[in-house]
């Protein structure tokens, strides 16, 4: 049993920040060309889900993976910006650029004020902390007047991105949704891999020898904290839009599961883990839905799997083989 | 009649009982949970769903087989912290030289694959489960009727609660258990079998949560979601109270379940909400918790 604060997630992601490694380059390059591609062949609603998960996903990840951290309350942001996002669109009649800005905005203040609150305890009290108030966050939801309790915001407007572009054709709506969900990965992309991403690591890996280095811990991990908040409610945001609805699933806390459960199956702590996470058990949910509660057994099941024999992710044991950080 | 703050007496009376008897539950779970982490280090988040196997494995005694509620009573936590010693055994001792977080992950796992089991089997509308006929009625208190049932629940629980403490705290077993939380190499090194002590501790811990169940089976319809959301508002409880004494788990839980109940007289809109915003200030003024130690 071990007693010592120092945690190991067993990544394979721990590149050497000289330049951005080439294969890096290539996999973005490929990623983006399939995604031009991929609605061609595949139906865009659920390509847009697979999206807006793998950002609300990588959110988690930057948090969890990179700051040691786990939230096991991610679905308030995710979900709090879903139903801010909603409500502007519908009610105060924004345009669609708004009103994923607004939603964003409220999750980052939320993700400030819990985050603040969270930090204070560390570790396993961290997951618990986060997830009561994720559980505040839904009664919230479930009672206040403008979420529209069981029923949530229905009927959402697309509406014209910029005032110009109709978004409520499908295709037109999924390039806005690529442009998002690539510009938040590129964005935590270059958080890890920036001075303050080497911080954190250094802070996941060894806390008392950050502090002893000066590094004010509380700080850094209160900036992850809202980044990775602000990137899943930006994620959330972009969902009430491409379903035209925020519901109290977005809110509840097997919302927050599943996202754990993405970012867990895909590779802890690599850049492209979460993606492939989030392909799968989007996916899975997709076809499987006819299995009705064999959902939620199978996806416990591929949780206690995950846990016990495949703690790299399919992303992290790909990493291994080719020995190159992913 | 006498009016306290413009509430009748029997309105508040009332919701103090209720918040008792959720104190009781909340005390009882999270002595589980305090009990589990204090040796194996882990939180059990299939804690909820064992509870809820508690009140169901009632259900299927005394449905199947006939059994009454009193041998439920004693039968239900020994079937239920049998398995879960069978999962100790087979699924989280591997994990123990790992970093605690994957614990969590283990049993969020579990905790689905029970719920979905029993969803599946037994669909989502509750079961209703009788009260034994010797508990049946109610006392007349003057100022209150209470229910046989509701005044057994809350002596149930405190006696189960004040054994734990007593046996952990003031007998030769409870010594060696905590000697065993503070340094396990040591206490193994006297001949202990500490692994062994790990495996029925969470046993007892997961027994805590089924004998939990039995106790909600007459007054909460038995269903399969019923510990989900109870889960985390133990949680919320234990941060609050902080893990590091039994005494502190249960007093805590206690506490905040009258807390909510009064919250539900004086701010009904409150009360779903409340035990968190204590968490939120708790967290402010001693992040600790009230009982608890600074790691």
């Amino acid at each position: 049993m071990t007693s010592d604060t120092q945690t190991h997630y067993e990544s394979a992601a721990e590149a050497l920040p000289i330049g951005t490694p080439r294969h890096h380059v290539v996999i973005f390059g490929v990623l983006l060309a399939f995604l031009i591609v991929a609605p061609l062949v595949l139906y865009p609603v659920f390509l847009m889900k697979v999206l807006c998960f793998a950002l609300f996903a990588s959110a988690l990840n930057l948090l969890l993976g990179f700051g040691g951290l786990l939230s096991f309350g991610h679905a308030a942001f995710f979900g709090s910006a879903s139903y801010v996002s909603a409500h502007a669109a519908k009610v105060w009649g924004l345009t669609p650029e708004l009103a994923i800005l607004a939603g964003t905005a409220a999750a980052a203040v939320l993700g400030l004020v819990i985050g603040a609150l969270a930090i204070r305890r560390q570790g396993i009290y961290f997951a618990m902390v986060t997830l009561a108030f994720a559980q505040m966050v839904f009664f919230f939801a479930l009672q206040a007047p403008f979420t529209g309790g069981e029923d949530g915001i229905q009927a959402v407007p697309r509406g014209h991105l910029f005032g110009l572009l109709n978004l409520a054709s499908d295709m037109t709506l999924y390039f806005v949704v690529v442009a998002i969900v690539f510009g938040g990965l590129l964005a935590i992309y270059r958080i890890i891999h920036s001075p303050f991403g080497q911080v954190l690591k250094a802070i996941r890996d060894n806390e008392p020898r950050a502090v002893s280095l000066g590094y004010k811990v509380n700080r850094y991990k209160l900036a992850v904290f809202v980044m990775s908040a602000t990137l899943a409610g930006l994620a959330g945001a972009t969902k009430a839009l491409v379903f035209q609805l925020a519901s109290l699933t977005d809110v509840y806390w097997t919302m927050s599961g599943e996202v754990v459960l993405m970012t867990l199956i895909g590779g802890m702590g690599t850049i492209f883990g979460p993606l492939v996470g989030a392909t799968v058990i989007v996916a899975m949910q997709n076809y499987f839905a006819g299995l009705g509660a064999w959902v939620t057994i199978l996806q416990g099941i591929i949780f206690v799997v995950s846990v016990l024999l495949f703690r790299e992710g399919i992303v992290g044991v790909v990493a291994r083989w080719i020995k190159k950080p992913l | 009649m006498f009016e306290l703050l413009g509430i009748p007496p029997q309105a508040l009376f009332g919701q103090l009982l209720l918040g008792l008897i959720n104190g009781s539950f909340y005390a009882l779970l999270s002595l589980g949970l305090a009990v589990i982490f204090g040796l194996l280090n882990i939180i059990n988040f299939s804690h909820g769903a064992q509870y809820m196997m508690g009140a169901f494995v009632a259900w299927m005694l005394m449905t199947y087989a006939g059994i009454n509620y009193w041998w439920a009573l004693l039968l239900v936590p020994i079937i239920v912290g049998a398995s879960g010693v069978v999962i100790e055994r087979l699924m989280i001792s591997r994990l123990y030289h790992l970093d605690h977080l994957y614990g969590l992950l283990l049993t969020f796992g579990l905790a689905l694959i029970i719920q979905g089991l029993f969803r599946n089997r037994f669909g989502v509308s509750g079961l209703p489960y009788a009260i034994p006929a010797e508990l049946t009625g109610a006392q007349n208190l003057g100022f209150m009727f209470l229910p046989n049932y509701r005044g057994w629940v809350v002596v149930a629980s405190v006696v189960v609660c004040f054994g734990t403490w007593f046996a952990i705290e003031r007998t030769r077993l409870g010594a060696c258990l905590r000697a065993a939380t503070e340094n396990p190499t040591l206490v193994g090194a006297f001949g202990i079998n500490v692994p062994r002590m790990i495996t029925l501790t969470y046993g007892f811990g997961v027994g805590l949560a089924a004998f939990a169940g039995v106790l909600a089976a007459p007054i909460y319809s038995v269903n399969p979601n019923m510990g989900a959301d109870l889960i985390i508002v133990v949680f919320a409880v234990v941060v609050i109270g902080g893990m590091g004494s039994i005494l502190g788990a249960i007093v805590t839980g206690f506490g905040l379940g009258i807390v909510e109940g009064l919250t539900k007289v004086f701010y009904p809109e409150g009360s779903a909400v409340v035990i968190f915003v204590i968490m939120a200030l708790v967290l402010l003024v001693k992040p600790a918790g009230l009982f608890g130690r600074t790691a």
